[in-house]
């Protein structure tokens, strides 16, 4: 009951942010919608379990991404842009493709039905309750999935140096 | 009120994905283009992490931990060339640079 109603609230959180994002004029506001549409993912994730993600959310993506992409913000002047149009020409061929899309997604949910989804394994019963989310993710990700973790390591390393180079003036 | 299900999940996953897909085929800015590839990558998350839940299986979230690496990477990439963008051409918004365009 309570799962249920909190589910609605963070969606509505989730899908709100999100159209004020997509839609808004100024940049600021932008982030500041896509902070709610965040904030929102990250409940979602506390209601099923993941707690490990949600704290990972919001440092990352809210205390991490959105910081950087408001630092951007200030660096770029965005107030040129702000007057002009903020959607381009093209803006009704996107929306019909993205609807017809859309369609095909809710046929697809339509076909199927909401008992399609609806997964009862034996292991979702009551595996989770001998080890935390954190350490039955640390088991996994440093045994099963070590070498996706040094690539990404590896990813974030070139991430990083690229980066640097691209916003520096003279190397 | 009835019990959420993973199809709850997945319908909410969708419309996040649309939303994005949405923001960048139709927005001039980059910036916002930017934040509009975070709410597919979002959406993506909640895909993964529903059903990890459904299996009671961390797997997921671990894929969801990668994507989230992913997008760090490519945010801190797209922000750089942002960056240098503004400093040659004086503009942010993604129609007005057409330097390979003929």
């Amino acid at each position: 009951m309570l799962d249920t109603a909190l589910f609605y609230i963070f969606a509505a959180m989730t899908l709100a942010g999100a159209i004020l994002t997509i839609t808004r004029r100024n940049a600021v506001h932008c982030a500041i919608s896509l902070i709610v549409s965040l904030l929102g993912v990250a409940g979602l994730y506390l209601l099923q379990q993941a707690e490990f993600l949600f704290a990972v959310q919001i440092v990352l993506y809210v205390g991490g991404i959105m910081v950087l992409f408001l630092f951007v913000i200030m660096l770029v002047n965005l107030d040129q842009a702000a007057k002009e149009r903020q959607f381009n020409g093209y803006w009704i061929v996107g929306l019909a493709a993205v609807a017809a899309v859309g369609a095909e997604i809710a046929y697809f949910f339509y076909k199927g039905g909401p008992s399609a989804f609806d997964i009862k394994s034996a292991a979702a019963a009551g595996a989770p309750d001998a080890l935390g989310n954190t350490e039955l993710i640390a088991q996994s990700l440093f045994s099963e999935y070590l070498l996706p973790f040094e690539v990404a390591s590896l990813l974030l390393l070139v991430a990083v140096v690229g980066s640097v180079v691209m916003a520096k003036k003279r190397i | 009120m009835h019990p959420i299900t993973t199809a709850h999940y997945l319908m909410l996953s969708a419309a996040l994905l649309l939303i994005g897909t949405v923001g960048v085929l139709t927005r001039r800015n980059i910036v916002i283009i930017l934040m509009s590839i975070e709410l597919i990558l979002n959406a993506v998350n909640i895909n993964l992490i529903a059903f990890s839940h459904a299996w009671g299986n961390p797997r997921g979230q671990i894929f969801a931990i990668f994507v989230i690496t992913d997008a760090v990477a490519e945010a801190a990439v797209g922000l750089g060339i942002l960056i240098a963008l503004f400093r040659n051409k004086e503009t942010v918004l993604a129609d007005e640079i057409d330097l390979l365009k003929w």
